[in-house]
């Protein structure tokens, strides 16, 4: 088996399964501009905003085209060394919003 | 259902584990692309996940930019001296056996002015989770070489290169003892909480070794540009192997081809460090050498000494 | 503060166990730790060195009969980090040196001044310096309690001065630890140390406690400041899993326990650990005079050496010399106002400070006053005779 055998398998439940979507915050004061979070994300979505925080620092977000890519993995927020980006399960918040009008 | 249409960031000014920081001293005194932030944000995860009363855990820090890292996490947080942390915390920890004790401190304060208290209290498998922060120098101070700086690389007292051999961390935490032993960089995020979690549950001395930036000043001495840059040496060069050989993974942070080498390498059960309780409702009893010691009472009479 | 009496963390069989009620031929470094036992101490950690390790070995055999908790650690500075640690995690704490270890101790002691973290120094004092005569008698460490650590703080420190003072010394020392939330120390000599005589342990309820202050306000409330004082200065005290969620550092602090890096913030700090000793001194400070009533030559001494002037001083009154002697039980603080009111009656014509060092009491005598203050000393390793003070006197 090749290699792009191997990327062309498909899991067997991709039709009924859910990508998880995030949404992404950012908390621009405690940013620093370390890059971290831009590069390292898995599906590549962030990039530094034109903007500079009180500090000077231009933070991360999210590329234009890419707002709904997020897969909320979680990675940008735990390697964060500011605590300055996290994101949320957007569909386990719709389920809970439908939940609470039902 | 319907799906909300995303639009992009959200901007705020709280984060969800602000709840267990001392948020109000936020942002803390670390420098960009340092990697101290992240290491202590995988500790709140990993008290977070621990189960443990957050009440009960302890942190304990000795002096260094690691060593600010106690100053904000919510717990009950001590911030000591140089080298000090260990043995302030095997205070607290005998003392109050109750209490989950996390060593929070940098690799020059465990090792270099702390090194005896280290191996001591590995040796005695005191009940503590040890995180060793290393960034290969002295950051707090400037950039001075220490015990882990790599052999010839550059520091502000290491002007013709250094030529001291460094330790190597895992190793020497297992030959003198911890049943856990562990080593991570800050872009194993994941691994890293899990490994802290593990400590945090395990009983007796647990040592994770946290390879971390310093662009400020390690990286300024030795051209690694910036933080980023040396996290991205981290993705090319490291390699997980959790059945390493310890007396093989030396790093040497210089040598772009030579491998990192992470992993959770030691994890054996080995009875831990508790406090001798003996005596009439106790169950132990001394040695019978000591018996006469209680024999210094005298009846008092109306004749006795004066 | 009233003390209240008996040791209240302990009960039953312990209690039995901790007060070894009765009249003992004991050694001066185990009546050390027997008062301590009785007092209520919860944790030892040290390092045998002569001449105290007699107290490290006591203690190692009947902490753990009492519940208490001994740990042998790797050298001193382990030593004196351990006790804090124990302390700020709710345990009366104590360790025990001599000369060369003590020094290990002075980074920590700042600690234990910073943090206000209550715990107890016995320095069972040998022939100094370095290494020294390590098993014989010295009294030089007697500026290093008081200035052994960088920086200006407030410390007590006692001089016990025959096996029943190490008893009742070691009680009186850990309870004022507590009340004023400082290291203080117990100063020994080698004699004192390894002198055995009679010791009455009196019955457990007629041994004093003075507890640590505790917060007023239930822990979670987030309104509990660690370091803001009441008015007599002491701030109270929340231990480690009390859920208070405090921050203890050896930085510089305000009131919440955060860093505050400002001149302003340090000096209101540190003049608060000064203040809590010497604006409480007249409280704190211990002395014994003998015959002062009339005397014109003042001895001053302390330890073992005050046994001797005790003794110069009734064969000088036999000679006709008007001698009176001022013993010492605290090194620290120094009986100031004592000493002031003694030159105020114009009686006075002479002070002789004899002392196993070469002048480190007589200092502070001669800050108070310009009259003549006659030193007899000797470096270490051996008595000051009462003959020598008897000759220095008629001098």
């Amino acid at each position: 088996m090749t290699s792009s055998e191997i990327r062309h398998r498909e899991p067997l439940d991709i039709a009924t399964a859910r990508v998880p979507r995030g949404q992404v915050y950012i908390i621009p004061e405690r940013c620093k501009g370390c890059d971290f979070c831009i590069v390292f994300c898995p599906v590549d979505i962030l990039v530094f905003s034109t903007d500079i925080n009180a500090k000077g620092y231009h933070f991360p977000i999210v590329a234009h085209g890419k707002e709904d890519a997020c897969t909320h993995c979680g990675f940008c927020d735990l390697l964060c060394p500011e605590l300055a980006i996290y994101t949320e399960d957007l569909n386990a918040l719709e389920q809970e919003a439908e939940g609470d009008t039902d | 259902m319907t799906q909300t249409v995303l639009t992009g960031e959200k901007k705020t000014d709280t984060h969800p584990v602000d709840a267990l920081l001392r948020a109000d001293r936020l942002p803390h005194i670390l420098c960009p692309g340092c990697g101290i932030g992240t290491a202590m944000h995988c500790i709140v995860h990993a008290m977070a996940e621990s189960g443990i009363d957050r009440d009960k855990h302890v942190c304990v820090s000795g002096i260094g930019c690691s060593g600010r890292v106690a100053g904000y996490i919510d717990v009950d947080s001590y911030h000591t001296t140089h080298g000090r942390a260990i043995p302030f915390a095997v205070g607290i920890a005998v003392q109050n056996p109750e209490l989950a004790v996390t060593v929070v401190s940098g690799d020059g304060d465990l090792t270099a002015i702390g090194g005896n208290h280290l191996i001591h209290a590995a040796r005695r498998n005191i009940d503590l989770n040890v995180i060793c922060i290393n960034n290969f120098n002295y950051g707090m101070t400037g950039g001075q070489a220490g015990p882990t700086t790599p052999l010839n690389a550059q520091s502000s007292t290491t002007p013709y290169g250094c030529w001291d051999r460094p330790f190597n961390l895992p190793h020497l935490a297992h030959a003198v003892g911890a049943p856990f032993v562990a080593r991570w960089t800050v872009l194993h995020v994941r691994q890293l909480k899990d490994a802290i979690l593990r400590a945090m549950q395990k009983p007796g001395f647990c040592f994770i070794e946290v390879i971390s930036p310093c662009p400020t000043n390690y990286g300024k001495f030795n051209n690694i540009g910036s933080g980023l840059e040396e996290m991205e040496s981290y993705r090319r060069r490291c390699v997980v192997d959790h059945d390493a050989n310890l007396a093989d993974i030396e790093i040497d942070l210089g040598q772009e081809d030579s491998p990192i080498v992470v992993g959770n390498f030691i994890d054996v059960d080995r009875e831990p460090f508790r406090p001798i309780l003996a005596g009439p409702v106790r169950e132990e009893k001394p040695h019978a050498a000591w018996a006469g010691l209680r024999k210094t009472q005298f009846v008092e009479d109306k004749n006795g000494p004066e | 503060m009233t003390p209240t009496s008996a040791a209240p963390k302990v009960e039953g069989e312990d209690l039995a166990a901790r007060v070894q009620t009765g009249t003992h031929f004991m050694l001066g470094d185990h009546a050390c730790a027997e008062g301590a036992l009785a007092a209520g101490l919860d944790f030892f950690a040290g390092y045998p060195i002569t001449p105290s390790t007699e107290i490290c070995e006591r203690l190692a055999h009947r902490l753990p009969e009492v519940g208490g908790k001994f740990v042998q650690m790797e050298d001193e500075l382990a030593s004196m980090a351990a006790i804090i640690g124990a302390s700020v995690a709710g345990a009366r704490s104590l360790t025990a040196t001599s000369g060369p270890g003590f020094s290990l101790m002075m980074e920590n002691v700042g600690l234990a001044a910073i943090m206000e973290a209550p715990c107890v120094i016995v320095d069972v004092m040998r022939a100094s310096p370095s290494t020294g005569l390590p098993t014989a008698v010295g009294q030089a460490d007697v500026l290093q309690a008081r200035w052994g650590s960088h920086g200006d703080y407030g410390i007590v420190a006692y001089a016990p001065s025959s096996p029943q003072e190490c008893f009742d010394l070691a009680i009186q020392a850990l309870n004022t630890a507590d009340q004023y939330r400082i290291p203080t120390f117990i100063m020994m000599d080698e004699i004192i140390g390894h002198m055995t005589e009679r010791v009455v342990i009196p019955p457990a309820e007629d041994i004093p406690f003075v507890p640590r202050k505790t917060p007023s306000e239930p822990p979670g409330e987030g309104t509990f400041l660690p370091f803001k004082p009441d008015e007599d200065l002491v701030p109270p005290m929340a231990h480690a899993g009390q859920g208070y969620r405090v921050h203890f550092t050896g930085l510089t602090h305000d009131e919440q326990g955060y860093p505050r890096l400002t001149a302003a913030a340090h000096e209101k700090l540190v003049n608060r650990l000064v203040d809590k000793v010497r604006l409480n001194a007249e409280k704190i400070v211990m002395y014994e005079e003998y015959l002062l009533d009339d005397a014109e030559t003042i001895v001053i001494s302390f330890g073992c050496t005050a046994r001797s002037a005790r003794h110069a001083v009734t064969l000088a009154r036999q000679e006709g010399i008007k001698a009176g002697l001022l013993r010492l039980i605290t090194l620290w603080p120094f009986p100031e106002t004592r000493i002031r009111a003694l030159l105020d009656t114009g009686r006075v014509k002479e002070f002789v400070v004899p002392e196993i060092n070469l002048g480190q009491v007589r200092r502070e005598v001669e800050r108070l006053t310009q009259l003549p203050v006659k030193r007899v000393n000797n470096p270490g390793g051996a008595m000051i005779t009462p003959d020598l003070i008897i000759e220095v006197m008629e001098r």
